[in-house]
Formats: C-alpha cells, structure tokens, sequence
C-alpha cells in the first residue's frame, strides 16, 4: 500500500491526486496531498509512476501496512525506483520500446 | 471526505456517454467521436491509469492477415475454450484489432523496432498504452469525467439515455443525458486486490441488468492468479518458469501455472503453504523477463527477494470475470445489449465470443477490448444519430433498484457496505466453492447470497462516495448471484469452470447460458454457432 510521501521531495502538483484511480489521496490547500483513504490503495504503483518528484513510496504488501520510513527509503534507494525502470522521466527511454521484448517474445512466446 | 468536499450538480448532454474509461471505454470514446458524435466519457477513476490494463504490460491477439496464421490462432485456444467461441468474431476480432494496433503504431506508441527497423506490435506496455489513449481520446475533442462513478443508468419507453452518478473529489452529483450509453466498466474482481482490478466490481452488470439487458458465461468467472502471499501483482504466465515447493523443501508434485493450478489450491485449502522459485527460468532469459514485465518484479526487489534462486510464498488471487469470460451478453454485431441504446465492450461483456469458457488473460482480452471498444463506440454514434433531434427533448428517469437520495451520508452506511462486501467476498474466494464448484455447495452459498440481495436491494443509497460503495456491494452480490445460477445450471465442466460432481464434458451442453434477473434470477440456453471442429 501506499505509505510515503515525502515532504523532503514532493513538488506539491497533486498528481498523485489526479490518476490514483481508488481515489486515496486528498489535495491539501498550500501543502503536500495527504493519504487520506489508505485502505482503498490496491498497490497498482500508478501514483509512483506519474509522480514527477519520484516523492511516493508504495510498499508491496497490499493487505497489511510495513511501516517503511522515508528515511530507510532514502537510505535503501527503493523510492523512485519503479519510474526509472518504467523509462518515464526526463532523458529516459520508455521500456515499452526496449528490444528485449521481441527477444522475449522469440524465446517465451511472450 | 476532503475538505474541498462541495455539493453541486454536473448536469451535460453528448451523444454517446462512456462509462469505463479503460481499453475498451478509450476505444469506443475515439471511433464514436470519429463518426462525428459528441462524446462524455465518465470514469470511476482516472482514465489513463484505472482498470486492470494501466498497470501492467499485456500480450496482443495481433496476427497478420495470413489465412493460415489466423487459422492456427483461431485454433490456439478453441478446445481449451470448450468450444464456444465464433469464427465470425474471431475473424472480426483479430481484423480490428490489425487495425487498431497498426494505428498505436503511427499514433505515437514507442513499439520498440525489429533488426530491419519495423514496429513489433505483439504487446503493450499498460502505462503507456493508457496514457497514450488518454491522450487521443482528448484529442478527438471527447470530454472526459474522473473520479465519476455512475451510479443508475437513465431512461424512458425508448430505452437507455444517459445515466448519473458522483464526482468523488467534489462531491457533486452529475448526470448526462445522452443518445446511447456504452458500458466499459470492466470485469468483476470483487475488491480481491488483484493487480488493477479493485475498481472492476461488476458495476456495468448490475446497471445492465436494471435496464433489462442479460448477461452470458457467467460461469466462467473463477479466474484465480498465482501471486505472492505479499503482493498484488497477479502475472501468472511468468510461473511457467516456477517450481513449487513445500516449507521443507520438498517438490509439489503436479504443481504449476496451467493445469497444475488446482493442485496449488487443494494444498492452500488443506492449510500447507506453497513456495515457489522461478529456478526453471534459464539465466540468459532472465533479463529479459525483468524487462517484459517489470511490476512483476518490484515487490521482490522492494523485499529483497531474488525470485530465481529464492523460494516464496503464493497464494492463488481471485480475478474473477476479469480473467473470465462471463460479461453483459453481445446480441448483434455493433456490441449492443438488446436494449434499445446501451451497447457492451470490453470485459464488462462476454468474451465467450472470440474464446469460449477460457482466457489466459492478455492477448485475447487485451484484443477484444479494443475490437469491441470500436465495435460499440460505432454502434453507439449510429444509434445517437439515428434519433436527430428527439434525444434532447427526453425526460428519462433513474433505474437503480435502490432509491438514490441526494444529501447526507447515513450513519453507519460504510460500515455495512464494507460488511456486505466482506459477505459477498466469503462466498467467491474460497477455492472450495468457487474453483471447485458443487450442486451443494453452489445451492447453500446461493441461500446466502439471495438473503444478502434481500437485505440491501431497499435501501436508501445516497449519491456520496459511500453511496458509491454500496452500490459496489450491490453489484457484487448480483454478480455472485448470477455467477453460481449459471455455474449451477452447468451440470459439466468446461473451459475454466469445473464441477466436482461433473467432471466430464458433457456434448449434450455444448451451448451458452444466459442468466440476468434482479430479485428472481434466470438461466436459459442459447445455441452457438456450430463451427467445423477447428485442430
């Protein structure tokens, strides 16, 4: 579920708020969105991938929350993680045009 | 609720309204907006990253058109399928969706580039795809409404004509009046947590069905996937690659990701935990797998997990109809309900048509959103424009079996929708009654369930976000329902649904069923098309 926003990091553009598609943020006036509705994350990882700020962390577990803190997350590197390897961001190529899919493709059959 | 929280009306016309704003709802979206009709596209969340394709990366039913290649694709899951599907569809199918992929292709997706510098256009990236749709369907002037869940579909004597609901981040009530309305609202996942899909609670069945459409396959809805016990990435083509395990080590015998899939569940039902490992994946391929899907492998990363030479534990998540077949039933070939107005695509219909009793997910669902989000959108603009001036001067009513009442939550309201859901969710999760299906077992859970469709088809459902939830429960219940009167009726097993009491195919059922009612469900017959035996 989604556990972190950083306040170190967030841009405060809300659109975390924007696509979450279960609707768990809410936009604060003058601050950083909140986790308002938690328990309706379905940890889909969009608000990750859309954030500019790579400020959002969703821990993997999507029934129970871990607790992670913003600053292990700092320590780890895990956070804006998962936008680099989609290939969204300035100066990144998309994964969807690496050539590894057709290579995957002639080997898996997917 | 958010500070911002304010109450107000949206109140719009359009010729064609789309509620689903997925694959299929984008799609209908771009070709009814190219046959000239004004077009409101209204989504339960964000159009662009809602729904089970934004998140992940699918295969494609994208087959040139070679007379044998679409043979042998035709044929790749026709058994498997219990052999209901139609080659008049599948020839449709497989033609649009050529069509519609070649047009990714030049609308801008990143297809990456083969040795002699052609797009390969076997696959899509959710993400991009959806933002890409987004994308075009703005572009074709279509107006578009997040976080809009409808709530009651509109009408009058001459059938559907627009539908409402509510602005989740205002608070406001909308409603639009509209020609012909396309249901695009995904399968049914019941809030499982399956990657994607907790906005896929069979909302477009329940608002269908209140307008007299039926629905088809509803028995072919107990897709489970493989996924860790600690996620929700549901990506079970990638355990092909998996051995499975017990705590101490030693093999599953007859574990895997196709067939073996039962022997998991029976193991998960007796209460020994499964482990797997993707040790048969071979380490050249490995790379490559990190790239094909690359969510697949986040919360491994995120737990320090290295899922080719470590066991962990799986659990078998319950997809539902999203991986099913079962959908609103398709009555002619512009994806209309038979109902007068109100047209079907995506997994919100059945795609019994192009694959019978079976999906793997992916590649056919992936094209059938496509082919019968353009199928529908045509159908739906043809329809609006067929009624010229007529359709403003309409004063449709709500359809909702409940009363919607604008205003105040009740006390107490989220709490007993969050109730009835985790009742409805006792009786289609467990792998006992669902995936392994009985005359008793299917004949008691539907006791309970009847009971459960009593107690909440009277109440008062406010049009807020926890209206919005009831009215989930509601369409879960229903879908339940007709889920096991169908799965009830299929005194057999075939394609995915399995009757422990009916272990054979049985030819004297080789037909669909149909089912659809509210406080009294049905089932009946209906005939397929008999098709020379395809191998």
């Amino acid at each position: 579920m989604i556990e972190v926003i950083s306040a170190a990091r967030c841009v405060e553009c809300n659109q975390c708020v924007s696509v979450c598609p279960t609707n768990v943020f809410d936009r604060v006036e003058g601050d950083i969105p909140v986790i308002a509705r938690q328990n309706d994350c379905q940890t889909c990882f969009m608000c990750e991938l859309y954030c500019p700020a790579d400020a959002l962390y969703v821990a993997p577990d999507s029934e129970a929350v871990s607790g992670v803190t913003e600053a292990e997350l700092e320590q780890s590197g895990l956070i804006g993680g998962y936008r680099e390897k989609v290939g969204w961001g300035k100066g990144r190529q998309p994964v969807a045009s690496h050539e590894y899919m057709i290579k995957l493709a002639a080997r898996a059959g997917f | 609720m958010s500070n911002t929280l304010r109450q107000g009306a949206v109140n719009l016309s359009a010729d064609v309204l789309i509620l689903g704003g997925g694959p299929a709802g984008t799609w209908a979206a771009l070709s009814a907006a190219a046959r000239g009709a004004k077009v409101i596209l209204a989504d339960k969340g964000y159009c662009g990253s809602s729904g089970a394709t934004a998140p992940s990366g699918t295969g494609v039913w994208y087959v040139q058109p070679d007379a044998r290649l679409r043979e042998e694709a035709k044929a790749s899951r026709y058994e498997m399928g219990g052999q209901l599907a139609e080659h008049r569809w599948m020839n449709r199918v497989l033609e649009r969706t050529y069509d519609n992929m070649n047009r990714l292709g030049v609308s801008g997706y990143p297809f990456p580039l083969d040795e002699y510098g052609n797009q390969y256009r076997r696959s899509l990236q959710g993400p991009e795809y959806m933002k890409l749709m987004r994308k075009l369907v703005k572009k074709a002037g279509v107006k578009i409404l997040d976080h809009s869940p409808a709530l009651e579909l509109l009408a009058d004597e001459h059938g559907v004509a627009g539908a409402a609901g509510v602005r989740l981040q205002t608070g406001e009530a909308w409603r639009v009046l509209a020609g012909a309305v396309v249901i695009a609202t995904g399968g049914c996942a019941f809030l499982s947590r399956a990657l994607g899909c907790n906005v896929l609670t069979g909302d477009g069945y329940l608002l269908a069905a209140e307008a007299g459409a039926s629905l088809s396959g509803m028995e072919f809805s107990n897709a489970y996937a493989i996924c860790p016990t600690f996620s929700s990435v549901t990506k079970t083509a990638y355990y092909s690659y998996a051995s499975f395990y017990y705590e101490d080590g030693s093999v599953v015998e007859g574990a895997g990701s196709k067939r073996g899939r039962s022997v998991i569940a029976r193991n998960l039902l007796a209460g020994r935990q499964v482990y797997a490992k993707l040790d048969q994946a071979p380490e050249d391929i490995r790379p490559l797998l990190r790239v094909g899907q690359t969510n697949f492998f986040l919360p491994f990363d995120r737990r320090g997990i290295d899922p080719f030479t470590e066991a962990f534990p799986v659990t078998l998540r319950l997809e539902g109809t999203v991986r099913g077949t079962g959908g609103i039933r398709i009555t002619d070939e512009q994806c209309g309900t038979g109902v007068p107005g109100l047209y079907a695509a995506g997994d919100a219909a059945t795609r019994e048509l192009i694959c019978g009793g079976f999906t793997g997910g992916g590649s056919h669902n992936a094209a059938w959103a496509m082919s019968s989000g353009s199928f529908a959108g045509e159908g739906a603009a043809a329809y609006a424009a067929s009624l010229g001036g007529r359709s403003a001067l309409r004063t449709p009513s709500g359809l909702s079996v409940s009363p919607l009442a604008e205003g105040e939550v009740s006390r107490g309201a989220a709490v007993r929708a969050a109730e009835y859901t985790e009742a409805v969710q006792a009786e289609v999760k467990p792998y006992d009654i669902n995936l392994f299906r009985t005359g008793a077992t299917l004949t008691s859970s539907l006791a309970r369930l009847d009971d459960l469709w009593k107690e909440q088809r009277g109440q008062e459902i406010t049009v807020t976000p926890e209206g919005v939830k009831a009215r989930e429960a509601q369409a879960m219940t229903a879908t339940a329902r007709w889920m096991y009167n169908s799965a009830l009726a299929r005194t057999e097993t075939r394609g995915m649904h399995k009757r422990e009491d009916y272990k054979a195919t049985d030819s004297g059922q080789h037909h669909r069923l149909i089912t659809g009612g509210l406080d009294e469900v049905w089932t009946s017959r209906e005939e397929v098309a008999k098709e020379e035996v395809l191998s």
